[in-house]
């Protein structure tokens, strides 16, 4: 049997597997919409924050409650993101701290600080920690159908409301002032874009993890925009491309021993960047690079003309 | 607060029945005022320039009117109501700089977005509102560019799209940042017909405008200001040489450093009025 | 020497590197890549070895470090494409070169003897273990060797060019207009910082080194607007950083490396509300001052301009504010005798004279 025959088979009949690819495929769907989002307004590396500040939470519900389940484990990781967020506002409203220092500190801080409560976790022999680490590098594998329908729940949610806003949040992005000027609210659809993020980066952690899921939300964006002149194009596509990166990731290390899905992802997911910048038309690198060349040789014929003519006049 | 306005009014007589009143706005950032115990009105049907120094606070006055910055003290009203209550009557084009022009979308998306405030929250603009915008791409003379990505439009063209959007609302009032920044010698006068065009429908337009020379031509009425209202009314009687030296040669802050009111003069800025002079 | 000892020297000795290097980073506006050099310097370091099979200092130190040198140079290229926004470019590289490292490292973990957990958070409790022995003779602790040489390398850095780094990181322009060149200084410093990160990545791992490089100069910086002790505070932050870790770690049973992230955020956090000049309560009631008196000089600015006088009752109308606001700015402007109350309740100013 051929290895993609194998697979086929193997995504009808092994369950553990279909919630691999199920779970990989909600969340590339929905860190690529609301990546987008975040990539066009310049806000792509407050997730790199909320993510790595989601740890600390995740711990310390843990070290309350002992519990295994994802969900109670991910909210106290949304809570915590929400703190290390907070944070970051407050110190870059009331402090001559910069935004990109202050994401750093926020970032590196809050996960200095879970690691130092995961390392307590570990430390402390409970037998049922071994599940925490999944956190970090994002285990395909120890996602149950309970956590997919999670996840597709939140999904829903968040999708819904980018479908019923689109229009909204659109006109926010692109022009702040003037959409202020029709009565939109930029302050409230930002709120509403950043609990939406949240949303998108819990549902990303167990798969993909805290340090490389802003890859998730940067990565099928860039990439989408460089194939699309409408909004929408771009949110449909780079839905699909994290839709894809997931799919890819998660199959490829569930078939291989100790892969983790975290780092697989995001390499599916930064080759299509990569094609996508090198190869888009119009905008890609090697379309202006062609039509660069093709200008010069054309601006090089026409002075090689004049010259000619020049020429035979005298 | 409606009777304190109008108590107001008495003493500082406007100019008509005004489209904005402006009364005793005072606009600060980080307690640094950028617009200080300013009285204002505009004049219906009338094409208002506002001129004044880089920091004089032009660009703010149109945000305050809009209610897009705190107001420290005073306040704006347009067509004698709350702004909230007029809003579809209030077209604002934003300076051309302040948008990310690498947004995917196309130019006559962008002029659909002038639809957005009429339909309302969580409605998709229709057919007819497709139709509006197409028509109002025509008029700016960008028929040919409505399926252009919005990146790929000139200075002058863009700025032609902005117009387009603000012609979509529909509005009976033009607020405009410095329309003419970055626009090539066409589309200037294009845009100065349509404004005219838009004015002589009985609208008002205001806009900020930096290129003192142009004033007369452009605008019926001049705003002069820096930080503090320095003249207002019909260029003819307002547009002078004294009225533009205090405009480009005045304190720029009314507050010194110590927190005290300063008289100290700034000389600064005086290259445009010489310019003028000449 | 005890274990205790030379693990909280080694931490000392990776905070004041950090804290050097990174005091630039920060006035440069280049925190976030400082971050991202420490993420994709891990694919260096896994490469060096998996190439070379050596974990000898040097060539780490020259081989990652080129990797960290290429995550600039890839962030710069693909910011000058202009597909790309500035902050989204960082986003691209360094988690793509981070991912491709953790992939190495669980793909071929019999060759590169470096496991995820020393990537997240170090092993600097085995820092003592490692001896440096040269010619048969044990020379001590090879971390204080490799830490000490690159610290003073720092210190040289620093030392040698500081007027150049100064100009150039205030004045971009003018230092490019005498002569400097901007681009080699950036690329310098961003040598000085991926080879610090390489070195320091046994002791904090690859992630926390960016607690080390950033959080001491921002909490500097809240400190004090005077360069050169700006410079020492920050060393001297990431130092002590590492002593308080090492007993935070010690009592909590947890890593060191986190427990350091820690306790520079605690000073942080510290800086950041009561730092005496720009802390988060010296700025809230210097704010609350300054904006009592900025309501109090526009008061009488526009009774001074009204020969009239204005009524009090009209007047927080007028203003619409709040009647405590207009009742607290009158009382201050009569204290100073800037403002006269009549009978009727006018407003005026007295004469100038």
């Amino acid at each position: 049997m051929t290895p993609l025959a194998q697979l086929s088979l193997d995504i009808t009949w092994d369950a553990t597997l279909r919630n691999v690819i199920l779970g990989s495929m909600i969340l590339g769907l929905t860190s690529g919409v609301l990546g987008t989002f975040a990539v066009l307004r310049r806000q792509s590396l407050i997730g790199d924050a909320l993510a790595h500040a989601a740890l600390p939470g995740i711990c310390i519900m843990f070290m309350i409650t002992g519990t295994r389940s994802s969900e109670l484990l991910l909210l106290g990781g949304a809570l915590s993101g929400l703190v290390g967020t907070l944070v970051l506002l407050a110190v870059t409203r009331w402090s001559f701290v910069k935004q990109e220092t202050a994401l750093g500190l926020v970032l590196s801080v809050f996960f200095g600080f879970g690691i130092l409560l995961l390392t307590r976790i570990q430390h402390s022999g409970n037998s049922a920690q071994s599940g925490l680490d999944r956190f970090i590098f994002g285990q395909a594998a120890t996602i149950l159908p309970r956590d997919v329908a999670v996840m597709g729940i939140v999904a829903a949610v968040a999708i819904g409301v980018v479908i019923l806003l689109f229009k909204e949040l659109k006109v926010v992005t692109f022009d702040p002032a003037f959409a202020a000027s029709i009565g939109m609210r930029p302050d409230l659809l930002g709120v509403v874009l950043a609990g939406l993020l949240v949303l998108a980066v819990m549902i990303g952690l167990q798969t993909v993890g805290v340090i490389l899921m802003v890859s998730l939300l940067i990565a099928p964006a860039v990439a989408a925009r460089q194939w699309t002149t409408s909004l929408a194009g771009m949110v449909i596509l780079s839905g699909i491309f994290g839709m894809a990166s997931g799919v890819a990731g998660s199959v490829i290390s569930s078939l291989v021993d100790r892969l983790p899905t975290g780092p697989m992802i995001v390499i599916a997911a930064s080759i299509i960047v990569i094609f996508s910048l090198l190869l888009a038309p119009q905008r890609g690198v090697l379309a202006t690079y062609r039509v660069r060349r093709s200008r010069a040789r054309r601006f090089r014929a026409e002075l090689a003309l004049t010259d000619h003519h020049g020429v035979s006049r005298t | 607060m409606t009777q304190a306005t109008l108590t107001n009014v008495q003493t500082v007589p406007p100019l008509a029945k005004s489209v904005i009143e402006v009364r005793d706005l005072t606009v600060a950032y980080n307690e640094s005022p950028v617009l200080w115990d300013l009285d204002l009105d505009i004049e219906p049907g009338k094409a208002t320039a506002i001129v004044g120094p880089n920091g004089a606070g032009k660009s703010t006055l149109l945000k305050a009117i809009l209610g897009l910055v705190p107001i420290a003290a005073g306040a704006t009203r347009v067509y004698g109501a709350h702004l909230d209550t007029v809003r579809n009557r209030v077209a604002y084009i934003p300076q051309r700089g302040t948008v990310d022009w690498d947004f995917p979308t196309t130019a006559l998306d962008v002029v659909t977005m002038g639809r957005y405030g009429r339909i309302g929250w969580f409605r998709r603009p229709g057919k007819a509102d497709r139709a509006i915008a197409e028509e109002c791409l025509a008029k700016v003379g960008m028929s040919g560019f409505a399926k252009r990505q919005i990146s790929q439009l000139s200075g002058g063209q863009q700025q032609r799209v902005f117009l387009a959007r603000a012609l979509a609302q529909e509005a009976d009032l033009y607020l405009m940042d410095e329309p003419f920044v970055g626009v090539d010698a066409v589309t200037e006068r294009a845009i100065v017909e349509l404004l005219h065009a838009v004015r002589d429908a009985g609208n008002t337009v205001v806009a900020v405008h930096h290129d003192l020379e142009s004033v007369p031509a452009y605008f019926d009425n001049v705003v002069l200001l820096n930080v503090r209202l320095v003249a207002a009314g019909p260029v003819a009687s307002v547009f002078t040489e004294e009225n533009l030296r205090r405009t480009y040669h005045a304190p720029a802050n009314p507050i010194g450093a110590d927190g005290t009111t300063t008289t100290v003069r700034a000389g600064s800025e005086m290259a445009p009025v010489k310019a003028m002079l000449r | 020497m005890s274990a205790p000892t030379i693990i909280m020297i080694t931490g000392a000795l990776v905070g004041a590197s950090c804290g050097l290097v990174g005091a630039f980073l920060v006035l440069r506006r280049l925190a976030l890549m400082g971050d991202a050099i420490s993420h994709s310097v891990l694919l260096g370091i896994v490469l060096v070895f998996a190439i070379f099979g050596t974990r000898a200092p040097l060539p780490m130190t020259i081989g990652a470090g080129a990797i960290g040198l290429l995550t600039v140079a890839l962030v710069a290229w693909i910011q000058r494409t202009g597909l790309v926004k500035e902050d989204a470019a960082i986003g691209l590289v360094f988690p793509f070169l981070f991912a491709l490292g953790v992939f190495m490292i669980s793909r071929f973990p019999t060759t590169v003897h470096i496991d995820v957990d020393a990537v997240l958070f170090g092993e600097i409790a085995y820092v003592p273990l490692y001896r440096l022995e040269l010619f048969g003779r044990d020379l001590g602790v090879q971390a204080f060797w490799t830490l000490g040489t690159m610290f003073v390398i720092n210190l040289a850095f620093v030392g040698l060019l500081y007027k150049e780094l100064k100009l150039s990181t205030f004045d971009a322009g003018f230092a490019a207009a005498v002569g400097m060149s901007p681009v080699l200084l950036h690329y310098l410093l961003m040598s000085a910082v991926s080879a610090t990160t390489v070195v320091a990545f046994d002791a904090v791992g690859a992630v926390l080194v960016v607690a080390m490089l950033i959080v001491p100069a921002a909490t500097a910086q809240l400190l004090t607007r005077n360069m050169p002790v700006f410079l020492g505070l920050s060393m001297a932050l990431g130092a002590s950083s590492a002593v308080i870790g090492y007993y935070l770690a010690r009592a909590i049973d947890g890593s060191v490396a986190g427990a350091m992230a820690t306790v520079l955020g605690l000073m942080f956090l510290t800086a950041f509300l009561l730092s005496p000049t720009q802390g988060l309560v010296a700025l809230v009631s210097r704010r609350k001052r300054q904006r009592q008196d900025f309501l109090r000089e526009l008061l009488v600015a526009h009774v001074a301009a009204k020969p009239d006088g204005v009524p009090v009752t009209s007047l927080h109308e007028d203003f619409g504010w709040a009647r405590a606001t207009t009742a607290r700015a009158i009382r201050e402007a009569r204290d100073q005798q800037r403002l006269r109350l009549d009978d009727a309740g006018v407003l005026t100013a007295p004469d100038p004279a």
